[in-house]
């Protein structure tokens, strides 16, 4: 107990986290992709769309290191670039859901009489497979990034929306709580001060499982030609283009299909970490 | 006092005991050079505040410190067996002490429902414990379970036997949870704290029945509690624990009016019932000022930070434990001024 | 005028089949400045009470006055600013105080509710505030978990005090406490209440604490008032059979005293379907077939004293178990 007393929070926070050594591969990992994907202008080998015939359907090389496509463009290049767009709609999405499930879930946990409403309306909508509800989104709205985000945010609001809303329910009959109302405090500074902050561990739990999902269900909606233009790389459009000539060039899917699986399991990853550093039974027991 | 013979040798007898926690920041020694007596049909109150270490050694004797951060790293724990041998708690095997608790040695807590299994029915699990130690068919042993219900004054205990625990009030539940202590006859009985979480009403249930349990089966109780109140209604002899050591021990006339360490005294004082009246008509509790040190900090006495009484030489280094009397343990190197 | 009127305040949870009776018809009073105490075990409505006086629950019936003024009916917001005259200190020193706050912003909040203080003048209240309470001006910023319980006790106390209310609802403020610290904070209380003059509803379990702090003592049993009178009146002159089993059930730190305890048989009933007539009838030594039919009225004793019994409960063998406590006493002044 008395051994936390000279350490910075952010230390400590860090120690916690990376006590299991997995989770500090994953960020390391993270951190790699995410910086490759902003540094992608710097550091590409070659230009993302820079043709070049004579180059058509290179297996890995010295010169291409992943390979190049059916126009000789570079792979290794196009994933850089693609890891902006999907990196950029997972955090959109992310942003998005965080914002739209948070204030859905405190209204839901901490005023009772609107509770049954928001919360029917969010099972309906878990109720439905989230990539069916997305393709019919995107169906509606038309296939562009924006709509993407769009669409992606709609089917993962339900889910912040539910764990905010159940911490609240806990956080709101905590003495503290009552304390403040029995000074007078106003309901806004009750649900923002008190209550928001306390619950906000849960949230950025959540926010780095949606991150793995939305750059997941991204790919697959790009797959499956109801996501983002097939002109724009993404990983997964990338995989949609790929995949015919799959049987010949096998490096066209396998490259940005691991880009997809290191980043969201990376980010899987670190959700159960922070998850297990947070939840205060299962730290005691670590 | 002495109503009964002298025994050769006390029920529970531990002399020494210091207990390690492997922790992140290395080694803790939340216990150390607790020696505790128990005699047979006799109850030894264990007192501490939270932080004195009083359950950690409940659970130390009972073979439960958590493993494998847990450990007894010095002492012995002897406890006498109903065949006459003794056992080293400390240091005997977890297949030993398991086939011991439940048997010769008994638990009660604080909070029974952790202890009973919901979806159970409360006949159904004292008869399960009868038949693991006594070797009774089904229905000799729930037989045996009502007749324990009925023991600890459970009103219509043929039918409250089919009852689950959540059905039962606090109070009710206890009984069964000393029931389920009873059913197999044993030689000692701990309680950690079994009347905390309880109404005084029931507390004084609870109380009187222990009492007669004991008197009955002439069983030896370690009563751990925080509270001064309860060690005065049913101990015989008391060990106060401050910080992780034992400070003094006694029996329980002596603890209350002639106690020789500052701490005892102070935390006697403290009660509301001992209030006095200031020059200004307000009623006064002594308090201790201060909060308890961690048992990692002291160097010295570890009452000294907090004592009215401290001189230099209780900071430079810590007292044994001291004869004050007889029966009577003391660690404080200025006890005979008290 | 009374600074807090209760009257036939009354207070069910749920609804049939599994309706709580929390709270029936209580009635009394605290003076300005004076300290009372709620005593009763657990579904006694103690605390119940304490939040239906302050409005944070609402009343299924009955009327709670606050400076004569009439509390019942208004809605959150209008009582917002009445907030002031009445605050609340809690049982939990480490669920009371928001883990992600700052002392400061925990004391401070109180003065902003109201516009009490600003800038330089409330960081010097909050020094002066936590200085009262017996804690230094530099533990403003710092976080609750780096605080012992006495501590963060000390803390919610001194919250309560910002906002100057003329009444402290303190809802068993000690017992979540060691015995050293409770004497503590008990002693601190005292000497608030001197100095501050300011009036207490103080809510336990624990006889001894009421009688010590307390000037007058209601004890509530099922919910409903067993007996009003002065500390020395309830302690001493106990007329009520649950008082007088209460206070010869609680532990006394004697050795001496005789441990053969006359006992209250059996339980507390269930607050869901609480005893006809009198509540206590199921346990009480004197019961009749009377005590079944109607709930007893309260019946007024010289001084001040009542008690809702409708038998003479002297006659009641406890084994010394009283005369014991008054001759342990200090003598009163």
């Amino acid at each position: 107990m008395s051994a936390m007393t000279a350490r910075s929070p952010v230390r400590l926070f860090l120690q916690r986290l990376f006590r299991r050594k997995l989770v500090l591969v994953a960020v390391i990992i993270l951190l790699v992709i995410v910086l490759l994907a902003i540094l992608a202008p710097w550091i590409s080998p070659y230009s993302p769309t820079g043709m070049r015939v004579s180059q058509r359907l290179r297996p890995p090389s010295l010169t291409n290191w992943f390979g190049t496509d059916e126009f000789g463009r570079d792979v290794l290049t196009r994933i850089i670039y693609g890891g902006r767009a999907s990196l950029g709609i997972g955090v959109a999405v992310v942003m998005c859901t965080m914002l739209a499930g948070t204030v859905l879930g405190l209204i839901a946990g901490y005023f009772r009489a609107l509770d049954a409403v928001i919360m029917r309306l969010v099972d309906a909508m878990m109720s439905l497979p989230d990539i069916l509800l997305a393709i019919f989104l995107v169906a509606v709205l038309g296939a562009s990034a924006g709509n993407v985000v769009l669409a992606l945010s709609i089917v993962y609001t339900p889910r912040v929306t539910r764990v905010v809303r159940s911490s609240t329910l806990v956080v709101r009959e905590l003495p503290f709580v009552e304390a403040a109302r029995a000074l007078g405090v106003s309901t806004w500074r009750i649900m923002t001060m008190h209550i928001l902050l306390n619950v906000a561990s849960p949230i950025l739990v959540q926010a780095t499982f949606i991150f793995a999902y939305a750059v997941l269900a991204e790919a697959g909606l790009s797959f499956l030609g109801a996501g983002v233009p097939p002109d724009i790389p993404t990983w997964g459009t990338m995989i949609a283009a790929g995949q015919q000539y799959a049987d010949r060039a096998v490096w066209l899917v396998l490259f940005p299909g691991l880009a997809i699986v290191f980043a969201a399991l990376s980010l899987q990853l670190l959700g159960d970490g922070l998850r297990d550093m947070l939840d205060p039974k299962l730290r005691k027991a670590l | 006092m002495m109503e009964t013979s002298v025994q050769e040798r006390p029920l529970l007898d531990i002399r020494g005991l210091e207990v390690t926690f492997r922790t992140e920041g290395g080694d803790v020694v939340p216990v150390r050079g607790v020696d505790l007596r128990v005699e047979a049909g006799k109850t030894t109150a264990l007192v501490g505040e939270s932080g004195s270490g009083k359950s950690v050694t409940s659970l130390a004797i009972m073979g439960l410190l958590p493993r494998p951060y847990g450990r007894v790293s010095k002492g012995v724990a002897e406890f006498r067996r109903r065949s006459g041998a003794v056992v080293d708690l400390a240091s005997a095997g977890q297949g030993v002490v398991r086939a011991l608790r439940g048997n010769e040695i008994a638990m009660i807590f604080q909070e029974p429902m952790t202890s009973l299994n919901p979806v159970m029915t409360v006949g159904e699990q004292i008869a399960e414990q009868v038949r693991l130690h006594m070797a009774l068919a089904p229905q000799a042993a729930m037989r045996h379970a009502v007749e324990m219900l009925s023991l600890v004054e459970i009103p219509d205990a043929a039918r409250r036997a089919g009852d689950y625990p959540h059905q039962m009030s606090g109070g009710m539940r206890q009984r069964v949870m000393i029931a389920l202590a009873m059913s197999c006859n044993p030689r000692l009985l701990i309680a950690d704290e079994p009347t905390t979480a309880l109404d005084v009403t029931i507390q004084a249930q609870i109380l009187d029945l222990i009492e007669r349990l004991r008197k009955e089966h002439s069983m030896g109780v370690l009563f751990i509690t925080h509270n001064l109140a309860v060690v005065a209604e049913i101990a015989d002899t008391v060990t106060v624990m401050y910080a992780g050591e034992v400070v003094e021990k006694a029996n329980v006339r002596d603890i209350f009016h002639n106690s020789r360490h500052p701490y005892t005294a102070a935390l006697v004082d403290c009660l509301p019932e001992r209030a006095r009246r200031d020059s200004n008509g307000r009623r006064i509790v002594a308090a201790i000022p201060g909060s308890v040190t961690s048992a990692a900090e002291a160097t010295g006495c570890r009452f000294a930070p907090r004592c009215q009484r401290a001189v230099e030489a209780c900071e430079a280094g810590s007292p044994e434990l001291l004869v004050a009397g007889t029966g009577h343990e003391v660690r404080c190197f200025r006890w005979s001024e008290a | 005028m009374p600074l807090l009127e209760l009257r036939g305040v009354t207070k069910y949870f749920g609804t049939a089949p599994k309706l709580v009776h929390a709270v029936e018809d209580v009635s009394f009073t605290v003076e300005r400045g004076e300290v009372v105490g709620l005593v009763g075990e657990s579904g006694s409505g103690k605390s119940t009470l304490g939040r239906l006086a302050l409005r944070l629950l609402d009343l299924t019936s009955g009327s709670v006055r606050l400076n004569g003024e009439s509390i019942e009916h208004l809605g959150q917001r209008a009582l917002r600013p009445l907030r002031r005259n009445a605050q609340m200190v809690f049982q939990d020193p480490y669920a009371s105080l928001n883990p992600r706050l700052r002392v400061a912003s925990i004391i401070g909040e109180a003065l902003d509710a109201h516009g009490l203080a600003q800038g330089k003048a409330r960081q010097a209240r909050i020094a002066e505030l936590l200085e009262l309470v017996g804690l230094q001006a530099d533990h403003a910023d710092r976080y609750p978990h780096e605080f012992s319980g006495g501590q963060r006790q000390r803390i919610g106390i001194a919250r309560a005090l910002a906002v100057e209310p003329q009444l402290i609802i303190a809802d068993e403020p000690v017992s979540a406490l060691d015995v050293s610290v409770q004497a503590q904070i008990l002693n601190l209380l005292q000497d608030l209440r001197y100095r501050l003059g300011v009036a207490m509803l103080f809510i336990s379990h624990d006889l001894d604490v009421i009688e010590l702090i307390c000037d007058r003592i209601v004890v509530l049993y099922l919910g409903r008032v067993m007996e009003i009178g002065t500390a020395e009146q309830i302690c001493r002159n106990p007329q009520h059979p649950y008082t007088q089993a209460l206070l010869a059930a609680s532990p006394k730190p004697d050795p001496d005293r005789p441990r053969t305890r006359r006992l209250l048989q059996g339980d507390i009933p269930s607050p869901l379907s609480p005893p006809s007539g009198c509540v206590f009838r199921t346990r009480c030594p004197l019961a009749t077939a009377e005590c079944a039919g109607a709930v007893p009225p309260m019946r007024d004793l010289e001084g001040g004293h009542a008690v809702a019994c409708i038998h003479d409960s002297r006659s009641i063998d406890w084994g010394g178990m009283l005369q014991n406590r008054k001759n342990d006493r200090v003598p009163p002044c």
